[in-house]
């Protein structure tokens, strides 16, 4: 018997290991191996979540006394949750996986010895579970060893939220598979950071990059809280066909004691362009990169590091709005294809 | 709806007036030019592409020929199914041109039959015609080199007499002219017999780009069409040629700014051997190719390279400064191709499904097979030809001239085409009766005062439109040759009513952005006006500028298409271009700082 690992490193998995690695872990993953750029880090895979939960299980019940929660009683599943939660976040790990963890730490932090970013990273891929995953947590700018343990129980813990259990208790699923991995990552310092759609929001055009950025990390882009510069780039010809640089109020940047703060941004910053023209040239490249390993349009999220300049992407998940509308060709061929200038010349049908 | 806010219409023919003091001028044009209180019922609009300066008497031909042989293409050849031909009137010197739209469905259902058995046919056969009517221009434009010098000896040449030809020399001049008339009338029907199917094939594609890219450029779809090696490229590159063949033979120090070509000639044939090697190359250069003209060929001084060698030197100086700097100047022919090859692949890829990959490639092929028509006809049509053609009636101008019908061979293109044959003539009778002509007593008044009117039709800006704007712009030969849309009508209503905008808008032809100063130019005579680094604005930029391409910064014009030559010359040197702006020419000061974006087709005015 071979004992499952508990950490994986990016370039040791892609999207066949979701089951183990969730989703968020999977696709950086991919990313690496398809040779783009990401941040350095490692997946703690649902196996440790197992083991952990396992050894917790010897001193006190976890997966049955949330089956036995009744999701119709809001007062009792919030006592639950509550204590579920406080028990997942209070214990510590087992000493294999605590020094599996610490060392998979020390060894990132020998490559880059920067804050982390810790992530939940959800298993399941359906679309209303992808939004409800979207509940689990995120923790930015991570400082310290000890900091990074914690996370990682926060993130398992909100396996135990109330909306969390009241969902999988209204569909009956077997506490026995519930699982979450936990992506570590190195934080980027980003100059700027955001978002990019490998087709255009606007009219599902496959063959335009719409780009948005603002100053600072990205979760101020994500989260809404600034109007983005945008531009619009021909995905083949290059050409930047809208260009619209944004009145950037605040940024969000990393605060010395961990975490992110808000911060107003200068003058001089706040109304001129986050990204250079041969910067969205590199952003292109990377885009139809993503896209040809994928074979569908992408929804990515990417930062430029503030040092070294180099752009990192964070995550790619597939487009999801314009795919679904895909319906009739444009045009389909014809025995004569000479009757397709029909179009032009007999009038307005 | 929002009518109270948005103009609907253009100022009405009839609320034209003709200029005051102009009115003999403006009677002089054919009746059949001038409008009637009918014509208010219907929408005109400004053929500046063609026509952007006044029309002299004597060059409403060049209007008249061609709307002559398009109407009879669409209406009676191909007939076009929703389109007739275009009918034109002429005031101030503007030409005005309106289409004839078929509307009733039964009607282009009938038109629909016979375009599928005329019209097919020459898709199917496009190769074999194409090569036939290289053939047939050939011959007619070597039928214009045979045609005699007028001219009218003192007594019939005795070997006449002898051989007992039996027809004097007067009677020659007639000849001749109808002639060299009708050969122009022919080389119009030439010009149209393939060119509307062209661009139909073109827009096709076109059509389906801009449907499954909803935000493709327009001049990226021009990309995937355009050919490399049309003949209008081919003048710019002899060029180049000679600046690199100038440069090999070290005789590069002569080709100097600000020198005359007469200077230079001198210099080139006293400096032996390589001086005498490159004129030799320059003679292989202009024949044909220094037959474009530096125009479109639409006005009698549009002067072809041959006949002014001062505006293709002028370029070789800053050609040979690139060569020197290590620039080879060869267009990289398989590049070119590869990278076009290469963008239409990528754009394939993109598509959703193979059922639509299969559509774009039957209609891409279609675009390809038709294009070098329609890249390629200008250089026979309204260069070649158009410059035989000025030039034998420049030798009637001559020979009127000798008789004192004018002080200046030039003066005859102040004359209708008609009236010229009335001239010529009244000397025949002259020369047959032995009395003198009346010409010199009649034509000199008339020529000072059409020339006078001219100088001052031009002094006014002319609307870019007339009559009510109708629903919609339903007319492919509209759409395809003047790009003209309802919402480009839409826009230029706008611009009319929004005197305060910075911005002027048009169709996005080149792209990249570019600041600098504005050099607006009205007519040919001003190019030399530009300096390095000014942004030309003029009503049609012209691919036979080619040379003065290398100077400026960015192109910005009134009229004008993504497929228009301006803007397909502006992509090959990499300048942004504007086009199709309604009135850049009237909104924008000469001398005013702009800043111009080609990829988004606006022009933003900074002071």
């Amino acid at each position: 018997m071979t004992i499952p690992s508990h950490v994986s490193w990016f370039k040791d998995i892609g999207l066949q290991d979701r089951p183990y690695v969730g989703g968020k872990g999977g696709s950086l993953g991919e990313l690496q191996r398809a040779g783009i750029a990401v941040p350095a880090g490692f997946v703690v895979r649902t196996e440790a979540f197992e083991r952990f939960v396992l050894a917790l299980e010897q001193r006190s019940t976890i997966r049955s006394r949330v089956e036995r929660l009744d999701p119709n009683d809001l007062q009792q599943v919030e006592a639950g949750s509550k204590e579920l939660r406080a028990l997942v976040e209070g214990a510590s790990f087992p000493d294999d996986l605590n020094e599996a963890l610490l060392e998979a730490h020390r060894e990132l932090m020998g490559k880059s010895p920067f804050p982390v970013a810790v992530r939940s990273s959800a298993t399941t891929e359906d679309a209303a579970d992808a939004s409800f995953a979207g509940l689990q947590d995120t923790f930015l700018w991570v400082t310290s060893a000890s900091d990074m343990l914690a996370r990682i129980r926060t993130c398992w813990a909100s396996l135990y939220s109330v909306e969390s259990i009241t969902y999988r208790r209204r569909r009956n699923f077997p506490e026995a598979g519930v699982a979450m991995a936990v992506v570590v990552q190195t934080m980027v310092d980003a100059r700027n950071a955001g978002v990019m759609f490998t087709r255009s929001p606007l009219t599902g055009d496959r063959s335009v990059i719409t780009v948005e950025s603002a100053w600072g990390l990205g979760s101020a882009v994500v989260g809404g809280e600034v109007t983005p510069d945008r531009w619009v780039i021909g995905k083949i010809t290059g050409e930047i066909s809208v260009r619209t640089v944004s009145d950037k109020a605040i940024e969000h940047l990393p605060a010395e004691a961990g975490g992110i703060l808000e911060s107003p941004v200068s003058e001089d910053r706040r109304n001129s362009p986050s990204m250079s023209d041969p910067e969205l040239q590199n952003l292109r490249q990377i885009a139809r990169q993503v896209e040809r390993h994928y074979g569908c349009a992408q929804d990515i999220e990417w930062a430029v590091d503030r040092r070294s300049g180099q752009i990192l992407l964070l995550q790619s998940r597939p487009e999801t709005v314009w795919s679904m509308k895909d319906a009739a060709p444009v045009a389909s061929a014809i025995e004569n294809p000479l009757l397709h200038v029909m179009n032009v010349f007999g009038g307005r049908r | 709806m929002d009518s109270m806010t948005k103009p609907t219409g253009f100022p009405l023919p009839s609320s034209l007036a003709v200029l005051p003091g102009t009115e003999a001028a403006q009677a002089a044009y054919p009746y059949y030019m001038q409008f009637t209180p009918e014509d208010d019922k219907r929408f005109w609009f400004y053929n500046s592409m063609h026509f952007p300066e006044p029309m002299s008497a004597f060059d409403m031909v060049t209007a008249e020929a061609a709307y002559v042989a398009l109407g009879s293409v669409n209406t009676r050849v191909h007939c076009l199914p929703t389109t007739l031909g275009i009918d034109y009137r002429i005031v101030n010197g503007r030409v005005y041109i309106g289409g004839n739209g078929v509307t009733d469905p039964e009607e282009i259902n009938r038109r629909t039959q016979e375009f599928l058995q005329r019209a097919f046919y020459y898709y199917e056969n496009w190769e074999k015609l194409y090569a036939q009517w290289k053939e047939k221009m050939m011959t007619l434009i070597g039928e214009a080199q045979a045609l005699p010098a007028p001219a009218l000896p003192e007594f019939e040449p005795l070997e006449h007499v002898h051989s007992g030809r039996g027809v004097a020399s007067n009677h020659y001049l007639l000849d001749t002219y109808q002639k060299t008339l009708e050969g122009y009338y022919r080389m119009w029907h030439h010009h149209f017999e393939f060119l509307l199917l062209g661009y139909g094939a073109y827009l096709t594609f076109f059509g389906f780009c801009k449907k499954a890219f909803p935000e493709i450029s327009d001049q990226t779809v021009a990309r995937m069409v355009a050919g490399m090696d049309a003949e209008i490229f081919r003048p710019d590159e002899e060029l180049r040629r000679l600046a690199r063949c100038a440069v090999d033979l070290r005789i590069d120090s002569y080709f100097v700014e600000g020198h005359s070509v007469d200077e230079l000639m001198a210099q080139l044939a006293a400096a032996g051997e390589p001086g005498k090697k490159w004129l030799a190359e320059l003679e292989i250069s202009r024949h044909p190719w220094f037959n474009i003209n530096v125009g479109d060929g639409f006005y009698h001084y549009h002067r072809s390279w041959n006949d002014d060698l001062s505006m293709p030197l002028a370029s070789l100086p800053g050609y040979i400064a690139r060569v020197k700097a290590g620039e080879s100047l060869e267009r990289p022919m398989d590049q070119l191709q590869a990278e076009r090859k290469q963008l239409i692949a990528d754009y394939r890829e993109l598509l959703s499904s193979d059922e639509e990959r299969a559509a774009y490639d039957q209609m891409i092929t279609l675009a390809h097979r038709v294009f070098p028509y329609v890249e390629g006809h200008k250089f026979y049509c309204e260069h070649w030809y158009t410059n035989l053609f000025f030039n034998k009636i420049r030798e009637f101008g001559a020979l009127l001239s000798e008789h004192r019908f004018f002080a200046d061979k030039e003066d005859i293109f102040q004359l209708t085409h008609y009236e010229v044959e009335s001239a010529i003539i009244d000397l025949m009778t002259a020369w047959s009766t032995g009395s003198h002509p009346r010409g010199p007593s009649h034509w000199p008044k008339i020529v000072a005062e059409r020339r006078a009117a001219i100088a001052e039709w031009a002094k006014h800006p002319s609307p870019p439109a007339l009559g009510p704007v109708p629903d919609i712009i339903d007319d492919p030969a509209i759409v395809m040759l003047w790009g003209i849309t309802r919402e480009s009508l839409d826009a230029w209503l706008r611009a009319d009513s929004d005197t305060d905008s910075h911005e002027i808008h048009g169709f996005a032809a080149s792209n990249g952005v570019v600041e600098g100063t504005a050099r607006v130019v009205r007519s040919v005579e001003e190019i030399s006006r530009l300096k390095q680094g000014d942004i030309l604005v003029c009503q049609v930029t012209n691919p036979t500028w080619a040379p003065i391409f290398q100077k400026i910064a960015a192109a910005v014009s009134d009229i004008g298409g993504s497929m228009s030559h301006a803007a397909i010359v502006a992509r090959e040197y990499g300048l942004p271009a504007v086009v199709g702006t309604g009135n850049a020419t009237s909104k924008i000061r000469d001398g005013q700082r702009l800043r111009v974006d080609g990829g988004r087709g606006v022009v933003t005015l900074l002071d």
